[in-house]
C-alpha cells in the first residue's frame, strides 16, 4: 500500500521467522551433535565416525553464517523491528560465536588429539553433557525472547542453573588432573581442553544475560 | 474571482499549511520517527484521508466555530486565520505542541473584541471545557487500549517480527483514521472562518452531485493542509516521534488510535446523534486539539506504568503553553484587524 509492500511485508516476515528459528535449531544441533562428539574421541576405535562429526558441525557452522548475513541483510533492506533491530543482530553474532565455540573446541581436539587417561573419560563427558544441557536452555531463552516475552526470565534462570553445575564439574575435573600423576605438560594440555569446554557456558549465560536486558527493553 | 478573495483566503490556506505541518505530524510523528512507516508513505495517507475527512465530515465543528463568533467579512476572516498561523508559529518555535484548534479560537474571540461582536459564552465554554476533556478522554482510552494490547501480545505469543508486520499495518490504519479525523475535526480551523462569506458557488454535476461551496472550500483547506504535510512536517514528525514520545512502536499505535478516536468522536455528526437518540447527552462537535489528544494519550500511558516516566515539568509547560495560545491570538488578531481597518481602510466586519 503506497510504497509499502504489505504482501511483501508479511511474506519476508515469515522468511525471516524461519531463517531465525533455522539458526536456533542449528545452534541446538551442533550441541547435540559436540556431546557425541568427546565420547567418540574418547573412544579411539571410532575415529572415522569423529572425523565425519567434526565435518557435520564445520557444515552447520557455515550454514548458520549464512543465516546472519541473510537475517542482516532483510532486517536492513526492509527496515524491519527498527526498535530491536541491533539487539537481535548483535543477539545472532553472539550465538553465531557460540556455534564458532563447539567448531573450535571439534579442531582442536582433532589437531591436538589430548591424551585423556580413561579416569578422566565420565567426568568430561558429564561436564559436556551439562555444557550442552546449558546451551540447550539458552536456546529455549532465545526462542522466547522472540516469541514469548514472559518465559525469557525463567528459561534465563535455567542457563544459570546449568553454567554454576559446569563451573562445579570443571574445577572438580581440573583438580582431579593437577592432582593426577600425569606429567605437567600433559596436565596443563588436558586443563586446556576442559577449560575450553566449560567457556562455552560462561558464553551461554552472557547471551542469556543479554536476552533478559532486551526483554525488558522490548517489553510494550 | 476577485484578486483580494484570493488574497484573504491565503490567510486560510496559511493556517491550513501551518495545520499539516504541525498537526498532522501527530499522527504520523511515532510512526515516522520510530522509522516504522516511510515519510513518503505517510504523506500520502494522511493528505488523502485529511481530504475525505475534511469533505466528508468537517461540517459539524464547522457549525460550531461560526457560532462562536460569525466573522462576516473576509478581511476580518484573513486576520483572523493569518494571527492563527502566526501564534502556531510561534509556540511551535519555543517547542510547545499547539494546535490550530486553541489558535483560531482565540483568533475569532479577538475579532468579537475588536468588532464588539458578542462573544458566545456558552460555546466558549463548551468548546474551553472539551479541550479538558479531550486529554482526559483520550488518556483513558489510552490507558484501555494499552492494557487490553498488551495482554494481547502476551497470550497470543506473537513472535517478535510478526508483531512488528502488525504494528506497522495497525500505525498505518490507525494514521489513516486519525488523518480522516483531523479533516474532518480540524477543517473548520482553516476554512471555518470563511463558511459564512464563501466566494464560491455550488457546482451540480448532472442532478445527483452537487459540489457546495463549502466542500469546494474544505476542499481547497484539504489541499493547503496536503502541502503542509508534505512540505514540512517531515522534520516535526521525527521531532515528535524521536524526542517528544520515546516509546515503543506499539505503545506509539496506541498513541494514534487514542488521539484518532478522540478526535472523531468530537467531529462525529452520526455519533452525536446516536446518542441523542437513546437519550444520552450529546458529545458537543468541537474543534479539539491533536496536540492535546496525544499528549493526554502519552500521560496516559506513562500514568499505566507507574507515573515514573511522565515528565510533569514538561507536561506543566505544554499546559501553560496550551492557555497562552489562544491568548496571543487573540492578541495578534487585534492588531492585525486593527492594522487592516485603519492602514488598508478595510471593512474587517459588517
Amino acid at each position: 500500500m503506497f510504497g509499502l509492500k504489505s504482501s511483501s511485508l508479511f511474506s519476508d516476515t515469515k522468511k525471516l521467522e524461519r531463517e531465525i528459528d533455522g539458526f536456533v535449531d542449528i545452534l541446538s544441533e551442533v550441541g547435540l551433535v559436540f556431546k557425541s562428539i568427546v565420547p567418540t574421541y574418547l573412544n579411539h576405535s571410532a575415529n572415522g565416525k569423529f572425523d565425519e562429526m567434526v565435518e557435520k558441525v564445520k557444515e552447520m557452522e557455515s550454514k548458520a553464517d549464512k543465516i546472519t548475513k541473510e537475517v542482516e541483510h532483510t532486517l536492513y533492506e526492509e527496515t524491519l523491528i527498527p526498535d530491536a533491530r541491533s539487539d537481535v543482530l548483535r543477539l545472532l553474532e553472539h550465538m553465531d560465536e557460540l556455534i564458532g565455540m563447539y567448531q573450535g573446541n571439534c579442531y582442536h581436539f582433532s589437531i591436538q588429539k589430548p591424551n585423556f587417561p580413561k579416569e578422566f573419560h565420565q567426568d568430561l563427558i558429564e561436564l559436556t553433557e551439562t555444557v550442552v544441557n546449558c546451551v540447550e536452555a539458552l536456546c529455549l531463552t532465545v526462542r522466547s525472547f522472540f516469541r514469548d516475552i514472559k518465559s525469557v526470565r525463567d528459561n534465563g534462570h535455567k542457563v544459570t542453573f546449568y553454567e554454576k553445575e559446569s563451573d562445579i564439574k570443571f574445577s572438580a575435573l581440573a583438580r582431579r588432573i593437577f592432582d593426577s600423576e600425569l606429567p605437567l605438560d600433559q596436565k596443563m594440555h588436558l586443563r586446556y581442553f576442559v577449560e575450553k569446554i566449560d567457556r562455552i557456558c560462561d558464553q551461554a549465560e552472557d547471551i542469556a544475560d543479554e536476552v533478559q536486558i532486551y526483554a525488558i527493553k522490548r517489553s510494550v | 474571482m476577485d484578486i483580494s478573495i484570493i488574497i484573504f483566503l491565503l490567510g486560510g490556506l496559511f493556517l491550513g499549511w501551518s495545520l499539516g505541518a504541525n498537526d498532522a505530524a501527530n499522527v504520523f510523528g511515532t510512526a515516522v520517527g520510530t522509522r516504522m512507516v516511510r515519510f513518503k508513505t505517510a504523506a500520502i495517507v494522511c493528505s488523502i484521508f485529511i481530504i475525505l475527512g475534511a469533505i466528508i465530515s468537517g461540517a459539524g465543528t464547522t457549525e460550531t466555530l461560526g457560532k462562536l463568533g460569525s466573522i462576516n467579512a473576509l478581511p476580518g476572516a484573513f486576520a483572523a486565520c493569518v494571527a492563527a498561523g502566526i501564534s502556531v508559529y510561534l509556540m511551535t518555535k519555543a517547542g510547545l505542541p499547539v494546535s490550530t484548534t486553541q489558535a483560531i479560537v482565540g483568533a475569532i474571540v479577538g475579532w468579537n473584541l475588536y468588532t464588539g461582536s458578542a462573544t458566545n459564552i456558552k460555546v466558549l465554554i463548551t468548546i474551553l471545557g472539551t479541550w479538558v476533556l479531550c486529554p482526559v478522554i483520550s488518556g483513558l482510552i489510552a490507558m484501555g487500549f494499552f492494557t487490553l494490547t498488551k495482554n494481547f501480545i502476551l497470550k497470543r505469543k506473537l513472535h517478535i517480527l510478526r508483531l512488528d508486520a502488525y504494528t506497522r499495518t495497525a500505525l498505518l490504519l490507525a494514521g489513516a483514521f486519525g488523518a480522516y479525523s483531523l479533516g474532518a475535526n480540524n477543517i473548520a480551523n482553516v476554512m471555518g472562518v470563511f463558511v459564512p462569506i464563501s466566494p464560491f458557488t455550488d457546482i451540480s454535476i448532472s442532478s445527483f452531485f452537487v459540489f457546495s461551496s463549502k466542500e469546494q472550500l474544505f476542499l481547497l483547506g484539504g489541499l493547503a493542509i496536503a502541502v503542509g504535510v508534505f512540505t514540512y512536517s517531515k522534520k516535526v514528525m521525527f521531532t515528535v516521534g524521536n524526542d517528544l514520545l520515546k516509546m515503543s512502536p506499539v505503545a506509539a499505535f496506541i498513541v494514534v488510535i487514542s488521539h484518532s478516536i478522540v478526535l472523531f468522536l468530537f467531529a462525529s455528526q452520526g455519533i452525536s446523534n446516536f446518542l441523542q437518540s437513546i437519550n444520552l447527552p450529546s458529545i458537543p462537535l468541537v474543534p479539539v486539539s491533536s496536540s492535546q489528544a496525544v499528549v493526554g494519550a502519552v500521560i496516559g500511558i506513562g500514568l499505566l506504568k507507574g507515573g515514573k516516566e511522565v515528565q510533569w515539568s514538561v507536561a506543566g509547560r505544554i499546559t501553560i503553553g496550551w492557555f497562552t495560545l489562544p491568548i496571543i491570538a487573540a492578541l495578534i488578531s487585534m492588531i492585525l484587524l486593527f492594522i487592516l481597518s485603519n492602514i488598508f481602510n478595510l471593512t474587517v466586519s459588517f
